[in-house]
C-alpha cells in the first residue's frame, strides 16, 4: 500500500476540515439568520459542487490560480512559485470543492435552534457574536460534527479535482483515489485492491460515527 | 420632568390589521403596567418592541430619560443595550445550560466572584436551592417560570417586561405563583411590563392597565377603573367584567366568605385567593333584578338599591344600581319596560355566590 498516497490524502482531508469549519461558520450562519431575499443566490453558489463535474470545478480553479490570472500571479510574487500542482492549491481546490459538505449541515443545524432562545440571550445583553459561541453552536453541536467529518471523508474520496488542479506528484498531490487509478492503468489489480478495501473501511467507519453520534439533525434520506 | 413611559408606535402586517399604539404614563420604582386584550391583538409585538425585538415601521420608544427607537432621527437602539429583563412566554430556558447556568447567563460583565454570588442571592430569593445543577427539563412548570425570572431580573435591568407570565402553567399552580409573582414584582422595585389576557391577573398585578384590541390601545387607567368605568363598549367588550369594587374578607363558614364592601355583606365561594383584602368582580349578566326580594331563591346574595341609570344597548340594557358601591347589570329591554327601570325605582339585585369573584390585592 502506498502510505505516502494515504498520508497526503489524510493530511489534505484534515486540512480542508479544519478551514472549512472556520469558513463555513459564518456562510452557514448567513444563510440560516439572513432575511435578505437574494439569499437564494449564495445558497445556489454553495450548492453547486454538489452538482457540477469535479472536472468543470477543478478546470475553473486551475484557470483561476494559474499563471496567467490575477490570484495566481499574486500567489507566485508572494511565495515565489505558482499555486497549480502545489499541496497548496489542491487544498484551496478541495476547499472550494466540499464546501457545500460543510455549509449545509451547519445551516441546517443553526436553523433548528429555537429563535426565542437566541432572543432571550440578545435582551440578557450578551452580543451577537457571544449568543453564537455561548448559545448556538452547543445546541448545533450535533451538526457542526457532521459538517465537519463529512467535508472530510468526501475529501478524502475526492478525483477529479485532485487530477485537474493537484497533477500526480509523489508525496504532494498524489492522493489514494489518484494512487488507485495508476495501479489500475498499471495492471496491478491486487494493489488497488489494497488501498480501495482501506478507503472503503475508513469511509465507512467515518459514516458509521456521524450517523451514530446524530440521528435527527442530518441525514442523507429525510426522516420520518 | 417627571419620570414615565412613552411608547408610541405603528407597524403593519400583510393581511392583518396594523398596530397603532400610543400609551404614556408615569412610572415609578415598581409600577406595572398591565397590557391587556384578546391574543392576536398586538399587545406581545408592543412588548417585543419595547424589548427591542421586533423593529415598528414608525414611532419613538422612550424610558425615563433614555429613547430606545426613535424611527424619524434614526435611532435604533439594541436590545442587548436597553438593561431590560425579557422573559418569553414558554420562559426559553437554554437547554444546555443548568439552572445557575441560565441565571447566570446575563452576568457576563461580572467578576467570576461577583457572579456566584448573585446567582446565589437569586437562588434564594426565588426559592430554588438544591436544584442549581438540573437542567431545565428536569423541572416542574412553576421552577421554570422561577428560573426564567429569576435569569431576567439577575443582570438588574432597569425594566422587567413579562410576556404572559402564567399561560404556560396548569391551573392550581397559576393561582398559587400569582401571588408568590405579585409579592416578588413588590419586592424586587423594579417597574414591569406584563401582557396578560386575564382579568385576574390585570387586577393582581396591574397598576396601570392598557386596554388593546385590534392593534389599537383604547384606554389606559388604573385596572380598577378600566374594569369599572370603561371609556366606550369595546373596552367594555374587551375587559368583559363590569362591577370591580375594593371588599374585605370580613368571615367564612361552610367554604363559604362573607366580603365587606362599603358596608354591604355578600357571599362568596371560597376559591383560590387568601388574602383579606380583595377585588370583588361581577359579570353583568350574573346579576338578576328583582321587583323585591324574592321569598325563596337559590341565589344567596340580594341586594337591596335604587336604580342609578339605564341605558338600552339593542335588545339589551345596562342598569346600573347603587347598593351600598355600584353593580352593572345586564337585563332584556322588555325588562326595563315591564319594571320601570330608572333613575331613583327601588329594586333588589340577585347574585349567585359563585359568581362573585374575589381576586386578591396588596393591602393598602
Amino acid at each position: 500500500m502506498n502510505w505516502i498516497a494515504i498520508w497526503v490524502t489524510f493530511k489534505l482531508a484534515a486540512s480542508t476540515a479544519l478551514v472549512l469549519m472556520i469558513v463555513g461558520l459564518p456562510i452557514a450562519y448567513w444563510v440560516s439568520f439572513s432575511r435578505r431575499r437574494w439569499k437564494f443566490l449564495v445558497e445556489s453558489v454553495v450548492a453547486l459542487p454538489l452538482v457540477l463535474p469535479p472536472t468543470v470545478l477543478g478546470f475553473y480553479i486551475l484557470v483561476a490560480i494559474g499563471p496567467h490570472s490575477p490570484l495566481g500571479r499574486f500567489y507566485n510574487e508572494l511565495v515565489g512559485h505558482p499555486l497549480p500542482f502545489t499541496f497548496e492549491g489542491l487544498l484551496l481546490a478541495s476547499i472550494l470543492y466540499s464546501l457545500p459538505f460543510a455549509v449545509q449541515p451547519f445551516a441546517a443545524a443553526f436553523e433548528q435552534v429555537d429563535r426565542r432562545l437566541i432572543e432571550a440571550s440578545w435582551t440578557l445583553g450578551v452580543s451577537k457574536l457571544g449568543t453564537f459561541f455561548k448559545l448556538i453552536v452547543p445546541l448545533s453541536k450535533a451538526g457542526l460534527l457532521t459538517g465537519a467529518v463529512l467535508s472530510f471523508a468526501h475529501t478524502m474520496g475526492e478525483f477529479g479535482v485532485v487530477l485537474m488542479v493537484g497533477g500526480n506528484l509523489e508525496g504532494e498531490t498524489r492522493t489514494v483515489s489518484i494512487d488507485i487509478y495508476d495501479e489500475v492503468q498499471a495492471l496491478n489489480y491486487a494493489g488497488a485492491a489494497k488501498t480501495a478495501l482501506f478507503l472503503l473501511v475508513v469511509s465507512y467507519a467515518i459514516l458509521l460515527l456521524v450517523y451514530a453520534v446524530n440521528r435527527n439533525v442530518w441525514a442523507a434520506w429525510p426522516q420520518k | 420632568m417627571a419620570a414615565e413611559i412613552d411608547i408610541q408606535l405603528v407597524k403593519t402586517f400583510p393581511g392583518r390589521a396594523p398596530i397603532k399604539a400610543r400609551i404614556r404614563y408615569p412610572v415609578e420604582a415598581s409600577t406595572v403596567l398591565i397590557l391587556f386584550g384578546p391574543s392576536g391583538s398586538g399587545k406581545t409585538t408592543i412588548l417585543r418592541s419595547v424589548a427591542g425585538l421586533e423593529w415598528p415601521e414608525e414611532g419613538t420608544i422612550q424610558f425615563v430619560s433614555r429613547t430606545w427607537l426613535d424611527t424619524a432621527s434614526g435611532v435604533r437602539v439594541a436590545p442587548q443595550d436597553r438593561h431590560i429583563g425579557y422573559m418569553a412566554q414558554d420562559y426559553a430556558l437554554f437547554p444546555t445550560y443548568t439552572v445557575a447556568g441560565n441565571i447566570g447567563y446575563g452576568l457576563h460583565h461580572l467578576s467570576a466572584q461577583d457572579r456566584k454570588k448573585r446567582v446565589d442571592e437569586m437562588v434564594e430569593l426565588f426559592q430554588l436551592r438544591g436544584l442549581e445543577t438540573a437542567k431545565p427539563r428536569e423541572l416542574s412548570g412553576g421552577q421554570q417560570q422561577r428560573v426564567a425570572l429569576a435569569r431576567a431580573v439577575a443582570p438588574r435591568p432597569l425594566l422587567l417586561l413579562l410576556d404572559e407570565p402564567l399561560s404556560a402553567l396548569d391551573a392550581p399552580t397559576r393561582v398559587h405563583l400569582r401571588d408568590e409573582l405579585r409579592s416578588l414584582l413588590k419586592q424586587l422595585a423594579l417597574p414591569s411590563i406584563i401582557v396578560t389576557h386575564d382579568w385576574t391577573e390585570a387586577l393582581t398585578f396591574g397598576d396601570v392597565m392598557a386596554v388593546i384590541s385590534a392593534g389599537n390601545v383604547l384606554q389606559v387607567g388604573p385596572p380598577i377603573e378600566v374594569f369599572s368605568r370603561p371609556h366606550n363598549a369595546d373596552v367594555a367588550r374587551v375587559v368583559g367584567i363590569e362591577t370591580v369594587v375594593k371588599g374585605r374578607v370580613v368571615g367564612s363558614s361552610d367554604g363559604m366568605l362573607q366580603v365587606s364592601v362599603n358596608g354591604t355583606r355578600l357571599t362568596a365561594v371560597e376559591g383560590e385567593s387568601a388574602g383579606p383584602d380583595v377585588f370583588v368582580c361581577i359579570r353583568s349578566e350574573d346579576v338578576v333584578l328583582e321587583r323585591e326580594r324574592a321569598t325563596a331563591s337559590s341565589a344567596r346574595n340580594h341586594l337591596a338599591g335604587t336604580v342609578v341609570s339605564a341605558t338600552v344597548l339593542g335588545a339589551l340594557a345596562q342598569v346600573t344600581i347603587d347598593c351600598g358601591f355600584p353593580l352593572v347589570a345586564m337585563v332584556t329591554r322588555s325588562t326595563v319596560e315591564e319594571f320601570g327601570l330608572s333613575s331613583g325605582v327601588p329594586v333588589v339585585a340577585a347574585i349567585k355566590a359563585g359568581s362573585v369573584h374575589l381576586v386578591s390585592r396588596q393591602g393598602e
